[in-house]
């Protein structure tokens, strides 16, 4: 048995009025070490994936499995790394990470949890800023911040929940970059699952690319293995051959999945040749489509 | 220059206020044949603003003196109501079983006046001071009970993510995330509750015949010294303020984390 292993999840929401199927039937396996990026398009149900997995929502039905005992609630040795960061406002960055390490790490002594924390925010480069609160750090400083809580309780297993999608395009490259390099710094091999709407992102970081079909009732495609040396760069993986090949399978297995679609109304229309793209011009033009208002005003 | 003239807007319309309800005043102390006139006012409350700790009798103090009386028993109230509403606020909060149980009698208990109660505190604690203070603090408890409630449930998703993936104990996941998350809900409780007790104190020194500044106002009515009636709301006034001043400086130092 896998060292993670989701078998058979299927989770509905339900309000007043509807329901609506999020996940049907889910299978994967992820190995111990492994480096697993679900890719898939906004609002295709992956974080709700990746919440059943870490213990944080209950699946309708099927289970989930870690190092072979159920999840009920999140297992010890789990980290996340949320979209939105998830600090603590009134604690310092440092603070925010110490905090942590003393839930995650009780054993330790005082000074050693102190030092751990110190170690990581530095390790992120913000030793300068350690001092300040969230309120007073940019975007990229805080999810830096939130990497460092998540790295210095020694997780086990790891969940980014499409931890990068929130900052701009060059703060992203940068931090991308950089958490390939921490991750690969790293002592000890963390079974790390990442969710990403980014196919590059998954490429730069991951051993195995899953990508999974549009909601309602997504579920995973074949997987795609990743066989480049880790660190990499996003400048090897232009020319990488093996890459671009991995790059248009995960791609083609995306729009296949856009441009069949079980429930038609309900599927984003195909703009360009790439889906992806497709439905990033589509999530900006419902934000334009707010616009008016202020006109108005 | 818009920045300057906006500045003397600042410091001199607030004036503009003041000496404006001056002259209401004054006129109307023309037509109301017993209302002292500011001037009267002054001249007969000099003593007591000028030397303001006198002590000539029970209640023939200083205003600062009947004040500082005043604002022991609104704190000792205050305190007491607070110390209870803060727990039990955070507690409704944390049950949405509690919340439904006891929200409805809340929301009758919240509008009885200080006058209703003072009489009740009279016949069981049969003595002026505590039954005071057991006025003031349930007159004043319910802004920090409904605030602390409302903050506790206002914890964003977020936070408690994040106690569930620190796996956070029960009592650190209160001391370290809905306590700090709720302090500023309960800083505005707080506020609001510290105005209800300055309001209850002056009902409940006339009632019970203490000194202070609100026995202060009922006696000089009796003695038919008018002049004083306005004295003692004038302090009343401006002691309020100051209070929910202090308090806000409080709240918003909160607030700026």
């Amino acid at each position: 048995m896998a060292f993670i292993d989701v078998s058979s999840v299927s989770k509905t929401f339900r309000t007043d009025r509807q329901q609506r199927c999020v996940l049907e039937n889910v299978t994967l396996a992820v190995e111990q070490g492994e480096f697993v990026s679900i890719v898939g398009f906004m609002g295709c149900g992956k974080s709700t994936l990746l919440s059943i997995m870490a213990g944080l929502t209950r699946p309708d039905a099927g289970e989930v499995r870690l190092g072979g005992e159920i999840v009920r609630g999140v297992p010890p040795k789990t980290a996340i790394v949320f979209q939105n960061y998830s600090l603590l406002p009134w604690l310092t960055a440092i603070e925010n990470v110490h905090l942590a390490v003393t839930a995650a790490l009780p054993a330790w002594t005082r000074q050693r949890q102190v030092d751990q924390a110190r170690a990581y925010i530095g390790k992120v480069g913000l030793a300068s800023a350690a001092h300040r609160r969230p309120g007073q750090l940019s975007g990229g400083m805080r999810q830096r911040v939130a990497i460092a809580r998540a790295l210095a309780t020694q997780p086990d297993v790891l969940f980014l929940d499409d931890p990068f999608c929130a900052l701009d395009a060059l703060t992203r490259a940068t931090l991308q970059q950089e958490l390939a390099q921490l991750c690969a710094a790293e002592e000890r091999p963390v079974t790390t699952l990442m969710i990403t709407n980014s196919v590059d992102e998954a490429l730069l970081l991951s051993d195995r690319i899953v990508p999974m079909t549009h909601g309602p009732r997504a579920t995973l495609g074949r997987p795609v293995a990743v066989a480049i040396p880790k660190p990499r760069t996003f400048a090897q993986l232009v020319h990488d051959k093996e890459a671009l090949q991995s790059r248009a399978h995960v791609v083609e297995s995306l729009t296949v999945s856009v441009r069949r679609p079980r429930h038609p109304q309900l599927a984003p229309p195909p703009i360009g040749d790439i889906g992806l793209t497709a439905v990033r011009l589509r999530a900006r033009g419902a934000t334009a489509g707010q616009v008016p208002n202020r006109g108005e005003a | 220059m818009p920045t300057s003239a906006r500045d003397i807007g600042r410091l001199f319309l607030p004036l503009v206020g003041v000496v404006l309800i001056g002259v209401i005043w004054f006129v109307a102390s023309r037509s109301v044949p017993d209302l002292p006139s500011p001037m009267k006012t002054w001249t007969e409350s000099k003593s007591y603003v000028l030397q303001p700790f006198d002590k000539r009798g029970e209640m023939d103090q200083g205003i600062g003196r009947l004040a500082y009386y005043s604002l022991v028993r609104v704190s000792k109230g205050f305190l007491l109501g607070i110390a209870l509403a803060t727990p039990l606020g955070l507690l409704l909060g944390l049950s949405p079983m509690l919340h439904r149980m006891f929200d409805p009698a809340i929301q009758i208990l919240r509008p009885i006046s200080p006058l209703a109660w003072l009489p009740l505190g009279l016949v069981v604690f049969r003595k002026s001071e505590p039954a005071a203070m057991f006025a003031i603090a349930v007159c004043s408890m319910w802004p920090t009970v409904i605030n602390s409630a409302a903050g506790v449930r206002a914890v964003p998703q977020d936070y408690w993510n994040v106690a569930r993936v620190l796996r956070l104990s029960r009592f650190a996941t209160f001391t370290k995330i809905v306590v700090p998350a709720t302090l500023p809900y309960i800083f505005t409780g707080y506020r609001l509750s510290l105005g209800i007790a300055w309001l209850v104190i002056v009902a409940s020194e006339m009632l019970t015949g203490t000194p202070g500044i609100g026995g202060f106002l009922w006696q000089e009515y009796n003695s038919l010294i008018y002049a004083h009636i306005l004295l003692a709301i004038i302090t009343i006034g401006l002691i309020g303020f100051a209070l929910d001043r202090l308090m806000g400086l409080a709240e918003s130092r909160l607030r700026a984390v």
